[in-house]
């Protein structure tokens, strides 16, 4: 069976790590159906950067389906300057340089969030962390931070779960993903829309009062822009970050002598988290480039119209660019790895992403009284491009 | 806690400024900060340090890169390294050759007193008051156990005596040298002018100092000389605080000797927006002053301009006077040496004890037809000084050739201005990426149907990409489809500068007959 084959494999999903070897021994292969896959970090990074990969699909020689004409597709399927206008407009509303200070001032309301959730684990000795803590936490700040309201979320989780399982790599049976997650992410876009109508009669300060309302010497974001962003930013808000949380008390449960440091030296924990990025990226694959000209990297042509992905998670783990790539440690210098992407598409949440990871793992550590695995490896959700246990049921002694 | 942010690896994705928004801040891809927080912002700077998607940050004995898996061993793991000149190259230098395994003794010879500060944020930050002066110190990468002498500046270097005299009479002895003497400011040439309280250059911390007290006093007019990097840097200070500034150029543009006409009519455009008074194609013929103090200075198109702070920033003067009678090559242009940073005498002999790294190092580099060139780049002056401190200790099969490409940034009216390769080295320019009205693009630069250099204003993540097309020499223009619009029309005639050369520097004569008495040596003027 084919190396990529067997990394999408649900069997795969605990270990797909074990693959990567065989996969990196060709940085660039050529797969049955036509895609290019790129597995080193060297030509990962060199094609993040390279202005001739469009991350436009209506740009595949094969032709996208006729119907994504008229979908509304937000920055992340774009390409400079249509995506960088957007994206600018989104960013005024999230960072530097109009807001620099929004996540900063997240982060008391981010550990009074932790706190709550760890709380509410007293008085008995076996929790789920996903489900009590990897999942609601994200949500909760996504929601603030947008201005969702959060007694929304049966509404939009399971249209979340279905846009981002029908992700990844393969066109075989694409056309069929792409129209279940059409489906679902113009469910979530109607219900957006309702709220972003809601704002523009009565802004709040909120983001989506922001996307909906503003305009600059530039302009702003049209209505139907300002939904597919609040979209793609209240997904992409939580849905990666709940694996980040995950895979990281998981890689520390695995490993007793680390959590007994992180207890002791809680400034650790920043270290740790980018080391989880590199080793257990939330986000695995980057499945949706195409090369707009023919590219030639490590003696493989691409050519022109061909879809390009991304093993994002081989790539941090390549041995010609890191020493003991499947080692998981705190004290490597420099540490840098693809967890967020690179180039113009690297992760706009990423520094939200970070800090709660480091919040929440950190409170975990510390208040968690003699934590243990019920299940190891626990259960996988589907997707291979966003990794992480579906459950991670934990038992402890007590919570500090 | 000090940190340094090496921009040349910056590519401008502010993950830095989202965690610690009190230290760093940017403007579009601009980015300034301090570089001595205070202790209470330690967890913030850490974890800014830890989610650069580059590393380019670098805090106090946390960015030493191990060298344990090193295939070789030092040939020169004892014995006496001096090093002259204890700025970023020389500080540089010392720090890998400890990481490389010399345990000997290192001596560093400074002019100035103090430890190695970062020179860029003088002309930046610390002029708008956001960092103060003395916050400019440079990280500790890793202790070096140096003995240092500063406070007094070498005087001569004695190659055959292997010893470096000092101002002092004082006489150091050396296995190996490294020299890093870096440069100075540029004076005024009238003396007297330059003695006009108000006048100013920049190059030093007190130089900053000053020029930081006299901005803040808020003159009503300050007058800049010359509009290369440092004079726009510094008018764009100016036009932050809200000064009327004046900015006088011998060129046709601002950034023109660096960039070519067609970038610098792109910075023109930008610095007249920001509403500073540009007057290009024209010179300072003389500063005029009232009981000792500056009132203003005449133009050489015969206008006169009242001005009460003058900024002389006409380039720099390489500090190689001490060398001029060690038989080096040395002239203005600096100290010539090899690819592997060794020094070459006046006959044009590679020396085996003497090296040369940074603004001082005039090197031949491959990539461009072998030319000697020296770059004041802060980036040079980091890699130039790993390539000589490793060189230092290494054998001749384990030298390394300093072959990177020249990288260099400006931040300057909120952009962010970056180069890749060498600007000057083209005949033609194409606006390859985004927009010119916007102010963001990428802009190659092509010699002879080959890619040389390219310059971004606020566009630093696709430099990589042109960096490896000049590395391979692709072909000028590119013709491939990309992503990112722009292509404002075909290339055009760069218009760069002639090649300068050293118009001050000594002449060469050649004596001796036979094979094994011909010398060349330099004959200085005056």
């Amino acid at each position: 069976m084919n190396v990529l084959k067997q990394i999408l494999d649900p069997a795969a999903r605990p270990d797909p790590y074990r693959y990567f070897g065989a996969l990196r021994e060709s940085p660039v292969t050529v797969q049955e159906d036509g895609t290019y896959l790129v597995s080193t970090y060297r030509e990962i990074v060199a094609l993040l950067h390279d202005p001739r990969v469009s991350s436009d699909r209506r740009n595949l020689s094969a032709g996208a389906p006729a119907e994504q004409d008229d979908f509304n597709p937000s920055f992340i399927g774009l390409d400079s300057p249509e995506h960088d206008r957007l994206r600018g407009l989104a960013m005024r509303h999230f960072g530097p340089p109009h807001s620099p200070e929004t996540v900063e001032r997240l982060r008391p309301k981010m550990l009074e969030l932790t706190t709550a959730l760890i709380d509410a684990l007293k008085g008995r000795t076996r929790a789920d962390i996903v489900d009590e803590v990897a999942y609601p936490l994200p949500v909760a700040v996504i929601c603030a931070l947008l201005g969702v309201p959060e007694e929304d979320e049966p509404r939009f989780h399971a249209l979340a779960d279905e846009v981002v399982e029908t992700l990844g790599p393969g066109e075989e049976d694409r056309a069929e993903r792409e129209r279940a997650r059409k489906a679902a992410a113009m469910e979530l876009s109607r219900y957006l829309a309702g709220l972003a109508e809601a704002r523009e009669r009565a802004p709040r300060a909120d983001m989506l009062s922001g996307l909906i309302t503003y305009r600059g010497p530039a302009g702003g974001m049209t209505r139907d822009e300002a939904v597919a962003t609040s979209v793609l930013l209240l997904i992409a808000g939580h849905e990666t970050t709940i694996n980040l949380i995950a895979n990281g008390m998981l890689t520390f449960l695995r490993r007793p002598d680390l959590l007994r440091r992180l207890r002791d030296d809680p400034e650790l924990i920043i270290p740790a988290v980018e080391e989880l990025l590199r080793f257990e990226p939330p986000v695995q694959f980057v499945s949706s480039r195409v090369a707009l000209d023919d590219i030639t990297i490590a003696g493989t042509t691409i050519p022109a119209g061909a879809p390009i992905v991304l093993a994002m998670a081989a790539g941090s783990r390549d041995p010609a660019h890191v020493d003991r790539p499947d080692e998981f440690d705190v004290d490597r210098p420099r540490n840098e790895h693809l967890g967020f992407g690179g180039g113009v598409h690297y992760c706009f949440g990423a520094p939200l992403a970070r800090l709660e990871a480091q919040i929440v793992l950190k409170e975990l550590v510390r208040r968690l009284r003699g934590p243990r695995l019920v299940a190891d490896p626990p259960p996988y959700r589907p997707s291979a491009v966003l990794r992480g246990p579906r459950h991670l049921v934990v038992e402890y002694d007590g919570i500090d | 806690m000090r940190v340094v942010v090496d921009l040349t690896r910056c590519q401008g994705y502010g993950q830095c400024v989202f965690l610690a928004p009190d230290v760093f801040t940017m403007h579009e891809e601009a980015l300034l900060y301090d570089l001595q927080p205070a202790d209470e912002r330690r967890e913030h700077v850490l974890r800014a340090a830890a989610a650069c998607p580059v590393q380019a940050i670098h805090l106090d004995r946390t960015a030493s890169t191990p060298n344990d898996d090193r295939e070789w061993a030092p040939v020169m793991e004892d014995g006496r390294i001096v090093i002259v000149g204890a700025s970023l190259a020389g500080a540089r230098a010392a720090e890998v050759l400890r990481r490389e395994g010399f345990a000997g003794r290192l001596t560093m010879i400074g002019a100035e007193a103090g430890e190695p500060y970062d020179r860029p944020p003088l002309s930046k930050q610390v002029l708008t008051g956001q960092v103060p002066p003395e916050h400019t110190l440079l990280p500790r990468l890793r202790e070096i156990d140096a003995e240092w002498l500063c406070g007094t500046p070498a005087a001569a270097l004695d190659v055959a005596g292997k010893r470096v005299l000092l101002a002092d009479g004082r006489e150091v002895g050396f296995d190996r040298v490294l020299l890093a003497t870096g440069t100075r400011a540029r004076p005024w040439p009238d003396e007297a002018e330059a003695a006009l309280e108000g006048v100013h250059t920049l190059r030093d911390a007190r130089d900053a100092a000053a020029l930081r007290r006299a901005l803040g006093a808020g003159p009503r007019r300050v007058l800049i000389l010359g509009g290369g990097f440092t004079g726009s840097e510094i008018a764009s200070v100016c036009r932050e605080l809200g000064l009327p500034v004046t900015l006088v150029e011998r060129g046709p543009a601002p950034l023109h000797n660096a960039m070519g006409g067609v970038i610098g009519d792109v910075a023109a455009q930008l610095q007249r927006e920001h509403g500073v008074d540009l007057r290009c194609g024209t010179t300072v013929t003389a500063l005029e002053g009232d009981g000792g103090r500056l009132t203003g200075a005449r133009l050489s198109d015969g206008s006169t301009i009242e001005a009460d702070v003058a900024v002389v920033a006409l380039g720099s003067v390489r500090n190689v006077e001490w060398l001029r009678d060690s038989g080096l090559a040395v002239g203005a242009w600096g100290v010539a040496c090899d690819a592997g940073c060794r020094a070459v005498d006046s006959n044009g002999l590679v020396t085996d004890d003497v090296f040369v790294a940074g603004d001082i190092a005039r090197f031949p580099h491959p990539l461009y037809e072998y030319q000697f060139m020296s770059l004041e780049h802060w980036g040079n002056a980091v890699a130039q000084a790993e390539v000589a401190a490793h060189n230092m200790v290494s054998d001749q099969a384990h030298r390394w050739p300093h072959l990177s490409v020249p990288v260099f940034w400006s931040s300057q009216f909120g952009v962010n201005i970056k180069s890749v390769g060498v600007p000057t080295f083209a005949d033609e320019i194409v606006f390859a990426q985004g927009s010119r009205a916007e102010r963001r693009f990428v802009a190659v630069y092509g010699y002879r149907g080959r890619i040389t250099a390219a310059v971004t204003f606020d566009q630093a993540m696709w430099l990589e990409f042109y960096q490896r097309q000049i590395e391979r020499a692709a072909p000028f223009p590119p013709d491939f489809r990309h992503v990112g619009g722009g292509a404002d029309g075909g290339p055009v005639p760069a218009r760069v500068p002639e090649r300068l050369v050293a118009t001050a520097g000594a002449t060469v004569v050649v004596t001796g007959h036979d094979p094994a008495e011909r010398r060349a040596s330099l004959v200085h003027p005056g």
